[in-house]
């Protein structure tokens, strides 16, 4: 069954709860109805009718369907001033671990909801459900990573509370969701200390795109040839403005300063949210007055 | 890896322009890919095969513009060219760079009846 909202369908891709629409990533079959909307056409129209072969310059990013859709989620976000993060790791980082300890924590004070992105099967999601918090899997079928289409759809299905905390757990791969923006404040790159500390270097993207590397599974270092420092030298040489946090989920330690950068940012979505609708009131104190004093009316 | 994806990306936006610009054939497409947009031409060249099969694009020819990268040096203050998001400043060997180019994913035009 078709999407009702953008017409998609077919493929593997699948959102619980939308499962009878079995959601796709098949973008031809847009019909420019998506409700991400912004999929305005140029409005310029050559004539057509021409002979022959002729060059046409179209200067168009590969991905901007991609961002137009992270856009959207992005102002989606702001506008309900959640905060997004978007949480990116190789398989077996201890990612869903780290998450289910995170939002054991959080949840008493802050609203959380949870995105869980995985090839296959409901488990990570259940893992989150399991501590109370509203989670919602996608199975990206065949597809390595998450796009900010699937996000919208996700974000539309699962509604997170205002003034709380998204995190959107990626698919488990250091390459691929380093290119697609799905409407996050800030990407976080999880890396366990038994992996090689050079994988910064082998998977220079990620650490790019990505403003906080947390270091997980340090209470490990003991028994491992982990380098902790030439590891975040590594990072930052790719990334210098890369913030670091050493962190073991399971047993605590830096979980603290974790839960405190997580409860920074949601403060200022907060205030951000704040700002924009006291500038939206006076706006509209402003225009009500002018169609007041239009009709003459007295106050 | 997501290569796949990228062509369907190109091919989708073929089909938005095909509509506006009147065209039922595309022969040729040229793509920018910077060098640290993280796409292996192959793979690009192997998937935009199988992804526009059936379709206006089918048989066409695609021609990567490689873009090379270059990033603003801060403590030198100019601008230099790298290779690879690690690289260190080739004269002053800080790493404190900010890159400008070289992560292009576009395409740049195309030839079409």
């Amino acid at each position: 069954m078709m999407c009702t909202t953008c017409g998609c369908g077919g493929g593997e891709m699948k959102i619980e709860g939308l499962d009878h629409h079995n959601h796709p990533h098949d973008p031809h079959e847009d019909n420019g109805q998506h409700r991400h909307g912004n999929e305005s056409r140029a409005a310029h129209v050559h004539a057509p009718g021409m002979d022959g072969r002729r060059m046409v310059r179209i200067e168009q990013d590969i991905l901007a369907k991609n961002q137009r859709h992270a856009d959207t989620n992005r102002r989606y976000l702001a506008e309900r001033g959640v905060f997004a993060l978007n949480l990116v790791s190789s398989p077996g980082s201890g990612k869903t671990t780290l998450l289910v300890r995170t939002v054991e924590a959080l949840q008493h004070r802050l609203p959380v909801a949870v995105i869980e992105g995985d090839q296959q099967t409901g488990r990570d999601a259940e893992r989150i459900r399991a501590t109370g918090v509203d989670a919602l899997q996608i199975n990206t079928g065949k597809g390595c990573h998450l796009d900010a289409h699937m996000v919208g759809h996700a974000l539309e299905q699962l509604q997170p509370v205002a003034e709380g905390v998204l995190f959107i757990e990626n698919v488990g791969n250091l390459v691929c969701p380093a290119a697609f923006d799905l409407g996050e404040a800030h990407k976080v790159v999880v890396l366990s200390v038994t992996e090689g500390e050079d994988k910064p270097l082998k998977y220079p993207d990620m650490f790019h795109a990505a403003d906080l590397l947390l270091l997980n599974k340090i209470d490990l270092l003991p028994y491992l040839e982990f380098d902790v420092d030439v590891c975040i030298d590594y990072a930052r040489r790719i990334n210098p403005k890369l913030a670091v946090l050493q962190v073991s989920a399971t047993r605590g330690d830096g979980m603290a300063a974790w839960l405190a950068w997580i409860e920074g940012g949601a403060e200022q979505a907060r205030s951000a949210r704040e700002r924009a609708l006291r500038a939206r009131k006076t706006t509209l104190e402003q225009e009500l007055a002018a169609l007041r004093s239009r009709l003459g009316e007295a106050h | 890896m997501h290569e796949m994806a990228l062509c369907e990306g190109v091919l989708q936006a073929l089909e938005e322009q095909a509509k506006i610009q009147h065209f039922a054939r595309v022969h040729v497409v040229w793509l920018e890919i910077g060098v640290l947009a993280s796409v292996e031409p192959e793979a690009l060249r192997f998937n935009f095969d199988v992804v526009t099969q059936g379709t206006l694009a089918e048989g066409s020819r695609l021609e990567i513009v490689t873009v090379s990268a270059q990033a603003w040096c801060l403590p030198c203050g100019e601008k230099v060219s790298i290779r690879q998001y690690f690289d260190a400043c080739p004269q002053c060997g800080s790493h404190q760079l900010q890159v400008v180019e070289g992560a292009e994913l576009r395409i740049q035009q195309l030839e079409v009846e």
